[in-house]
């Protein structure tokens, strides 16, 4: 318990989220219910269903980028946590390393590896196949996505799991479990927060980015994103449709992760 | 309590070329009690991993039923375990926890419904079947485990220190329904232990263990009345263990007097330890005992009085009804039966203690030039 006397302690981070986490919203807020005259109403949001598409593409390509994060971090994380602590340490160096690099110039490089003329291609061309569209893909975005966003997944799954004491391990042994049977029963269930904060941490940055697709989509995959982004720097400046923008994908991707969370706790509630 | 079920044969365990267990030979009889009892790193924990395939000997031979089970993963042994920190699953019930081994062997549901019944009314839980794990108090959570492991009717159930996290009071009561369970139950217990008292208290066979050593097999009476050696008579109760020699048979000398014991069979005039229980020391008049010494302290146990009787350099520990005055002289007076002549400890050495060190250190340095 912390004496109430410290509680102004906290009053520097209320001030600061008051002035940056707060107005803002309610200034967002405000330009999505507003339009360009200045009325009040519900425009912006009726608009927004010519952009059902540029909605879904996100959506679905961040589903995507989280499922493969999942699928290649998961096990990745498991057989980590079952390694010594030097090689434990020196693997997750390793995962992290990359965001050490600015993220700029590391999709960069991926342009440069996937372009027509990239590293894949000339590799491709010395055996007469090729050149393979690569970059400006929907694959190529997702690719980005997986890259940048993987340790993210890597790093809870590998936390929480490690975190499982080998004693339950040897219990549900004990009990006739093959591996099998104690990894469904015991060690799944138990990483599940982790997996759901892993998966949270991949899923909302990649269905909000716009530098990915813009380097390796290159204008032909739009997402929300470079949608937003287009109503604030870009030609069609419409400030009033990209705050309705971004105040409906906030929405979404609450929901989503209020759905999901609801899934996660099941453990809790099935038996109950 | 029938044939032999469970034998450890020539059994030695190293970790690094440390010495855990050291040639254990142990025969554990169907339905008995048995404890491994001894202080911490004495291989009794080790021993009983062994037992439940958490671990595989250096060498040995493990059998069950008179079949070699080296090999034998735990989830396939008819054995189960409750473990220290009671090991339940925090994200399952009290229900489901008790549950989990059926439902790997595919129990139909209904049959699952009346053994987890069964088991939790044996642990005296009924009606506990929705709790979740962190809802109940350490005590609550040992018969859990106790519940979970014995639903599955193993033919041997393994305890690991199971009472250890439990204040005093708790503890006496399950050491009593422990011994009920057993009982009740009908099977073997293995249960690991350094609480001297917990183990005469429930035991059948009590094994003592030193240093990855069987020091002595034998039922609680035979433990507590003829230790075989130093090291056990002050591990099982308190115990005042005096340098003596022995000039022949029947007679020793030791704090500065001529004794006349029950023992034989030692070289003439070998040294030996003289074990006497603080219980068996009678406290006359200095007049007409053989020693006296002054009384340095009196402490009320209980019980007893716990005195502390100085003679020259040695502090004789003394029981007694009656408490002595502390600055008065006081007489020590012993039977021949109260002394316990053994052979002196160095020949229960083991060369594991002195290697220790130097594994450490040699480990130290093989981190350097790592990957870091």
């Amino acid at each position: 318990m912390v004496s109430r006397r410290l509680k102004w302690l906290a009053a520097p981070y209320i001030l600061w989220m008051g002035v940056f986490v707060v107005s803002p919203l309610v200034i967002v807020t405000f330009f999505a219910f507003t339009a360009r005259d200045g009325g009040f109403g519900l425009d912006n949001f009726l608009q927004l269903r010519a952009f059902a598409p540029v909605f879904a593409r996100s959506f679905y390509l961040a589903f995507l980028a989280t499922a493969v994060c999942l699928l290649l971090g998961y096990p990745f994380a498991y057989a980590l946590s079952r390694e010594s602590a030097r090689v434990q340490g020196a693997a997750l160096l390793l995962v992290m390393l990359p965001m050490w690099m600015n993220f700029l110039l590391r999709t960069y490089a991926w342009m440069n590896i996937l372009e027509n003329n990239g590293l894949i291609n000339r590799f491709l061309g010395n055996f007469g196949i090729g050149p393979l569209q690569l970059i400006n893909t929907q694959g190529a975005v997702v690719l980005g996505m997986v890259y940048n966003y993987l340790p993210f997944m890597i790093l809870p799954v590998f936390t929480v799991i490690q975190k499982i004491h080998a004693s339950l391990i040897e219990a549900a042994q004990d009990l006739g479990g093959n591996a099998r049977v104690v990894f469904a029963r015991v060690v799944f269930p138990l990483s599940l927060p982790g997996v759901l904060s892993g998966i949270t941490m991949v899923f909302v940055p990649s269905a909000s980015t716009f530098i990915i697709s813009k380097l390796l989509g290159g204008g032909k995959v739009l997402l929300l994103g470079d949608l937003i982004e287009m109503q604030f720097l870009g030609n069609a400046y419409n400030l009033h449709l990209g705050s309705a923008i971004s105040i409906v994908m906030m929405l979404l991707v609450v929901l989503c992760m209020t759905v999901m969370n609801r899934f996660g706790d099941r453990g809790d509630v099935i038996y109950v | 309590m029938s044939g032999e079920l469970i034998r450890l044969a020539e059994l030695s365990m190293a970790y690094d070329g440390e010495t855990v267990l050291d040639n254990i030979n142990l025969n554990i009889k169907d339905r008995e009690f048995l404890t491994l009892l001894g202080p911490s790193g004495c291989g009794k924990t080790t021993t009983l991993r062994i037992i439940g395939g958490f671990e595989a000997p250096t060498a040995g031979d493990v059998y069950f039923d008179g079949v070699r089970i080296n090999n034998l993963p735990p989830y396939k042994r008819r054995v189960n375990t409750v473990f220290q920190k009671y090991a339940l699953f925090p994200h399952l019930n009290v229900y489901e926890n008790v549950a989990f081994g059926l439902r790997i062997s595919k129990v139909r549901e209904a049959e699952i419904a009346r053994r987890v019944g069964e088991s939790l009314e044996l642990v005296g839980l009924a009606g506990y079947d929705r709790r979740r794990v962190h809802q109940l108090s350490g005590g609550q959570q040992q018969r859990v485990a106790i519940a979970r492991a014995v639903v599955n009717r193993p033919q041997v159930l393994l305890l690991d220190e199971p009472l250890g996290a439990l204040d005093l009071k708790l503890r006496k009561e399950m050491q009593t329904e422990l011994k009920a369970i057993q009982q009740q139950v009908g099977i073997t217990f293995v249960y690991v232990t350094h609480d001297q008292e917990e183990a005469l208290t429930m035991s059948d066979t009590v094994v003592v263990m030193n240093k990855g050593i069987i020091m002595q097999v034998g039922t609680p009476m035979d433990i507590y009345n003829e230790p075989i050696n130093a090291f056990v008579a002050d591990f099982i109760g308190e115990s005042n263990i005096i340098t003596g020699v022995m000039h022949s048979d029947y007679h020793v000398e030791f704090a500065s007097a001529q004794w006349e014991c029950v023992d034989t069979g030692f070289d003439p005039h070998q040294n030996v330890d003289v074990v006497i229980r603080p219980e068996d020391i009678r406290l006359t008049n200095p007049e007409n005992a053989p020693i006296s010494g002054v009384v340095k302290s009196v402490t009320f146990k209980g019980v007893h009085y716990e005195s502390k009787i100085e003679q020259g350099d040695i502090e004789w520990t003394v029981h007694s009804t009656a408490a002595p005055v502390p600055g008065t002289r006081v007489g020590i007076s012993l039977t021949p039966e109260d002394l316990h002549i053994m052979d002196k400890p160095e020949e229960f050495r083991n060369p594991a203690a002195a290697s220790r060190e130097s594994d450490v250190l040699a480990e130290e340095e093989g981190t350097e030039g790592g990957v870091w």
